[in-house]
Parts: structure tokens; sequence; C-alpha cells
């Protein structure tokens, strides 16, 4: 499905990733874990098109075609989502009318019907449920005034609005209590599917509990230094990222 | 800034066409013959004659003001033509008579005097030039006393409610522009709501400049008398020209005791091109007065077009527990200037104030708020909550706000909140990043910014609003 190859980018002068390749097939959990400022957000924003970033080098597939000459909206049309690490405040812009018209956006670029106000509350109303959230958050301004709980919860009710084939999660547990994050990953769980995948960007292995990875990637410096299974992860959390790190450095 | 950005606030002006209909012109220039030969085309009574004439030899000595923070060239008094009038509106008995050419400008401005509003449940009076050709809804308003006409209908059937308010809130020696408009007004709206009664539908007027060169000169009055209640509305277009037009309007609002009035504009005349060539000066003078009581009078504003745009749509807090409020969105692009806001002056005990401003600048626009509230000494429990946003879109723009406070009783409470935000990058690529086009994200973020104030505009006008502007409101209001 997705198939990163060599990537470079950076901002302005500053390259951050400097040659990541990885390959995501359909039905795969893939984590992605190292310490902060490694490059896993840049990563995540890259793949989602975020126009601050310039690729320099390498290539990424994605279905078969060229990701990186698609404009954001149209990554997303394809199927791409990216739960935000910090999720973006709209005030004044409801919830319902913000997914609605997103839902609808992506409906028409696919050629299918657009849905009324009536029938998309049907729809959103068992989705809310996944998440535990009330009907109340779907009239408050699209995550203005959110805790960073409520904000982490509503970008994975978004995501589940908007079933995408390729999720990426980057650090959605981060600002979660256990409870909360027991909801979340029980809600991306849910949403698994043979035909989608995750990457799961997260500082901590924590998360990995709940939402079990097929593969565990570390990325350090930019570049990814190690990559094995689940057990990565634990073993990851038992020696901190610095044995890895030097392990890098050494490699 | 973003393509897409650029590309929603650049957009073409629509409404740029202009009618071909013959016009009674009077010849350019200003004195007193020409003031007399106005009040005579009208057929008015000796009173509106006397008192233009007062205005005129008032405004002879007043000196344009410059106070505002617009830049303008000098305005030539002397070549703007005071009087145009379309010939063929003459007396008309039915909107039959209408000009059909009149008509389909009226149906390009997507108003129809006919049917459709009235199943909207509006009244429309509309405003070509300077007369008003024609007025939907009579007889249903008449049923109910209301009285709804052009101001020149209501100087010949009640000059006695004209002549008790007229220049009573904003007087002929106001100022500058006041004074020119009350020596050579046209026509323009007037407005009478009697004892006890709400106004069973919203009341519309539209406002549209047509012959090149013509000032446009309304006055518009409106009167809720006790416990009355009315709602208003007026839009505004104008046509494409390379030079500048003149629009100084007066618009006095009274609410006796218990009355309300709500009065809502959409403003779009054109702006001028993107070199700043062209465009409507809109040097307009707008107050109400809470004269009775638990008075209320609501100014709701979306000021979209113009090239220049000087206005302060204000209340006078005259009676005990009367409520002032003042909304607004300004929008300026290319280069736009717009200097508005509002006064409000508090006479009366317990009166109440709100003041809710904001402000878009794109382009090269130039936006200032300027607001005013006075509290003088009697007026025991005053309060004022003032909140004013600005929002810039781009680089090249400029926000400035100017609130001037003078309190003379101690037990007055005032608010006032500020902010200033840009549309970020981040903001769009988060909606891009769920399937929103940058174009449709833009026009998200920014009614959202407006949210306060559109949810003010009476429903009918939510989407009159929203063509105009070239934004979404659905959902995103109420
Ligand atoms: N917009 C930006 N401008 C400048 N530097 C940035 C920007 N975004 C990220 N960086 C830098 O790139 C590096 C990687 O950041 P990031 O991808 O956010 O790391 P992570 O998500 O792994 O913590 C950091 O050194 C960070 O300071
Ligand atoms: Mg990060």
């Amino acid at each position: 499905m997705l198939e990163i190859n060599d990537l470079h980018a950076g901002i302005g002068d500053k390259q951050i990733l400097k040659g990541i390749s990885l390959r995501v097939n359909a039905g795969e959990v893939h984590a992605v874990m190292g310490p902060n400022g490694s490059g896993k957000s840049t990563l995540a924003q890259v793949l989602a098109g975020h126009p601050s970033y310039q690729v320099t080098k390498g290539t990424v597939t994605y279905n078969g075609e060229d990701l990186l000459s698609l404009d954001a909206e149209v990554r997303a049309q394809n199927g791409i989502f990216l739960a935000f690490q910090y999720p973006v405040e709209i005030p004044g812009v409801s919830n319902a009318y913000f997914l609605r018209s997103a839902f609808n956006e992506i409906r028409k670029a696919r050629g299918q019907e657009e849905v009324d106000p009536l029938e998309f509350l049907d729809l959103v109303d068992e989705k809310l449920k996944l998440v535990d959230m009330d009907q109340a958050m779907l009239s408050r301004s699209v995550n203005h005034g959110f805790s960073g709980g409520e904000k982490k919860r509503n970008e994975i009710f978004q995501m589940a609005v908007l079933s995408p084939q390729l999720a990426i999660l980057d650090e959605t547990d981060s600002g979660l209590d256990i409870d909360a994050l027991r909801i979340v990953a029980e809600g991306v769980n849910k949403l698994r599917t043979k035909e989608n995948a995750t990457i799961v960007v997260t500082h901590y292995q924590r998360l990995l509990n709940y939402i079990v990875p097929d593969f565990v990637h570390v990325l350090a410096g930019g570049r990814i230094v190690k990559s094995g299974g689940k057990e990565l992860a634990l073993e990851l959390e038992a020696k901190g990222y610095d044995w890895i790190q030097t392990a890098g450095a050494a490699a | 800034m973003s393509s897409a950005i650029e590309s929603l606030v650049n957009r073409e002006y629509a409404y740029g066409f202009v009618t071909d209909v013959e016009t009674d012109t009077v010849p350019a220039g200003l004195d007193e013959d020409i003031v007399r030969l106005i009040s005579a085309k009208k057929q008015e009574p000796d009173f509106m004659l006397q008192w233009r004439l007062k205005a005129y030899r008032r405004w002879l000595t007043m000196k344009e003001p410059h106070w505002g923070n617009v830049q303008y060239p000098a305005i030539d008094y002397k070549s703007l033509v005071y009087y145009s009038a379309p010939k063929s509106v003459k007396p008309l008995q039915s909107l039959d008579e209408v000009d059909p050419e009149l008509l389909r400008t009226y149906e390009k401005l997507g108003i129809s005097l006919t049917e459709q509003k009235w199943l909207a449940g509006v009244a429309v009076d509309a405003i070509f030039d300077s007369v008003s050709v024609g007025t939907t809804m009579k007889d249903e308003l008449a049923k109910h006393g209301v009285i709804f006409c052009s101001f020149g209908d209501a100087v010949q059937n009640h000059p006695e409610i004209v002549e008790k308010y007229l220049g009573t809130v904003v007087p002929h020696s106001d100022n500058f522009f006041a004074a020119l408009n009350a020596a050579v007004f046209s026509d323009g709206s007037f407005c009478y709501v009697p004892k006890g009664v709400k106004c069973p539908m919203e009341l519309s007027t539209y406002f549209r400049i047509n012959s090149a060169n013509t000032g446009q000169f309304e006055r518009t009055l409106i009167i809720a008398d006790e416990g009355a209640s009315v709602s208003y509305l007026e839009g505004c277009t104008a046509p494409k020209r390379d030079t500048n037009q003149l629009h100084a309007a007066v618009v006095e609002l009274v609410a006796l005791d218990n009355a309300s009035i709500k009065y809502s504009t959409v403003q779009n005349w054109y702006a001028g091109d993107a070199e700043g060539k062209g465009g409507i000066y809109n040097f307009v003078t707008k107050r109400g007065k809470c004269a009775g009581v638990n008075s209320k009078i609501s100014w709701t504003q979306v000021e979209t077009g113009s090239a220049i745009t000087w206005k302060y749509p204000s209340v006078i807090l005259q009676g005990d527990n009367s409520v002032g409020e003042f909304y607004s969105v300004a929008v300026v692009n290319k280069k736009q200037q717009a200097d508005t806001g509002t006064k409000m002056i508090h006479i009366g005990k317990n009166t109440k104030s709100t003041i809710v401003s904001k402000g878009i600048s794109a382009g090269e626009g130039s936006n200032s708020y300027r607001g005013l509230v006075r509290v003088l000494p009697k007026a025991d429990g005053a309060r004022n909550y003032t909140q004013c946003d600005s929002m810039l879109i781009g680089n090249k723009c400029g926000a400035h706000t100017f609130p001037y406070i003078e309190v003379q009783n101690e037990t007055a409470t005032l608010e006032h909140e500020a902010s200033t935000s840009k549309i970020g990058e981040d903001q769009i690529f988060y909606c891009k990043q769920r399937g929103v086009s940058a174009e449709h994200a833009v026009s998200m973020i920014v009614s959202g910014f407006c949210r306060e104030v559109f949810k003010e505009l009476p429903m009918e006008f939510a989407v009159e609003a929203q063509q105009l502007l070239g934004i979404t409101l659905e959902g995103s209001v109420g």
C-alpha cells in the first residue's frame, strides 16, 4: 500500500529526514518510535503533504501512485488520514459542520453522493460511541477550548467518521490518562480491517500494550536505526533510547 | 500567502454591470438653485425646502473632515451631480410599471421585488440611484398600520411625522457629510411602526448606484413608537466604474418607550480595482436614539465593498434601561480602506451597550476600528462590553484599533477585549488533511471568525450575506 524509499526531507536548510525506507501493507500496524526530535512528526507531516517541508530526495508510492506529487487534500481524499500531534483550533466552526464538509468533499472526490446533515448525524452517532464522546461536542468549535485529551479523542473520532485506508497517528497517546488511552486504543482497534493500515507514532511503549503492532521501527537522527517485531518496543522500554542511539551511531 | 487565500480574496466583482436607463439629471455642481430644484422636483412642502436651505448654508461654512485613518484624493464637489433619477419610474402605481430593465437589474442582484420576497416574508423598498422604484408589501404592512415607503412618499403623505422626527437624531448641522446630505438628499426609505405593533415581516431596502458621477445621498428615517418593534435590512451594490462615486447617506432611528429596532446592513459597493482605481466612497452617518425607557437599538453590519468606508453606526442611550448593540464585520482587500466602528452614548440610568467588531484584512487593505463609549454623569449603572477582533490574511494588510472611553460616572462598568489573529497555514493544512479544499477552508475559517456577528443577521439575509461575502455560512452560523 505504502512504499517509502530513501526519503530525505527538511525545512529550509535544515535536513530532518535522512533516508527513510519503509513498506506498509494492507492489514498491518506499524509503530514508529524514537526520542524527541528524531523526526517522527516530520515523517507524518511529509506523508500527509504539509507544504512547509521539502522533500529533497527519495520516493513515496501509495497504491502504486506517486504520493509526493499529490496535493494534501487529494491525499486525504485518497484515504490518508493524519491524527495530529497538535490538533489545530478553528474558532467559530462547529465540529459537525467541519467534519461533514470533510466527509462530503471526500465523497464528492470519489464520485459519491453527498449526505445531508440529518443522514450525517445518524452516521456519526455510532462513531461517537466508539470513542465515548458526547453529542454535545459536535456543536462545539473544532478543538477550540478542548482539553488535550479531548483534542486527541476528537482526532480519533474524525478518523472513525472518515474511515481512511492509511491512518497515521502522531503521539495520539500523549496527554491521555489511562482510561482515555484505553478507549482511544480500543476505538483504533475496532477500526482495523484487512484493507486498511495504521502507522502509530509514539514516544512511549504504553500505547502499544493496547494497539499491538506487527512491526516496530526506531527512528533516531532522521533514520530508521532498528526495525523488529512488537517485542522491540518492550526492549526499548527496558533499556531506553540511549541504547538504540548508541547502537545507531555505531552502525 | 497561500494561492488559495489569494484567489479567494481576489474574486471578480459580480455586480459591476451598468444598467441602461434614461435618467432625469440635474446639472453638475451645487448652489441654492440646485437645492431648490431638487426640492421642487420632489414637490416638497415648504418646511422641507427651508430645512434643506438651512443645511446647505451650514454646509458652506463647514470643512470636509480628515481625521479618519483613510487616504483619498480631494473630492471635487462642483463636478458632482446631486440628483439623478431613472426617467421611467416617475409616478408608480404598481410593480408592473417598473422599467423591465430595472427589474432585470434587481434580478441580477439576486433580489426580486415580487413574489419571492413575499414568500420570504420580506418587504423591499429599492433605491436606484436616488429614487425609490417600488415598494412591495405595502398593503400587508398597511393592515398593521406600518408605514413603509420611500422618503419622498412619506414627505407627501405623512409630512407631520417627517417634520416631527427629521433631524432629531442627526441634525442638519451634525457634520460635513450629514449637512450635505440634508441639503440635497433625493430619496431613501421611511418606516413608522405604530404603538404596540410588532412589524410582521422583515423590511428591506436595496440600494444601487448606477449613473456615473452621481453622488448618492439617501436619507432613511425609522421610527418605532411605544412598544413597537421592527427589523430592517439594507443591501448595497454599485457598477464598476473608473471614477470614484460618493455615497453620503444619513440614517436616523428613533425608538420610543419599550420599542426595539434592529438594523442590518450588507454593503458590497464596488471596491475599485487592484490598483485602487474606482470604487465607492462610503461616508455615511448612521445614528439611533433610544429615546424611551427599555428601548433597544441594534446595528449589524457586514461591510465588504467600497473603496473607502467611513461610518460609525451609533446609539444614544437616553431612556433608562435602554440597550444599544453594534455587531460588525468589515472586510478589506486590495487597496480598500475602512475606518468604521460605533459610538455608544450612555445618558440614561442602567443603560447597556455591546460592541462586537470583526475586522478582516487581506491584500493591501487597511482596516481600522474606531469606537467611542461615553458615559455621562447621570448614567448610573451603565455597562459596556466591547470585543474587537482582527484577522489578517497575508503580510501587506493592516489592522488598527482606536478605542476611546470617556466615563463621567463612577458606577459604570466597562469591559474591553481585543485580539489579532492570522489565518495560519496550519489551519488550512489541517482542513486540507481532512479532504477540504483550501478555498473552502479559508471561507470556513473566516466565517467561523465572524460567527458572533453573522448570527445576529436575520435568517432570511444570512444567505444573502453569504453570497455577497463569497464565504460559507452554512452550519457555522447559529
Ligand atoms: N517547522 C519546523 N521548523 C524548524 N525545525 C523543525 C520544524 N519541525 C521540526 N523541526 C525540527 O526537526 C527535528 C525533528 O522534529 P519532529 O519531526 O517534530 O520530531 P519528533 O516528532 O520525533 O519529536 C527537530 O530537531 C525539530 O526541531
Ligand atoms: Mg512529534
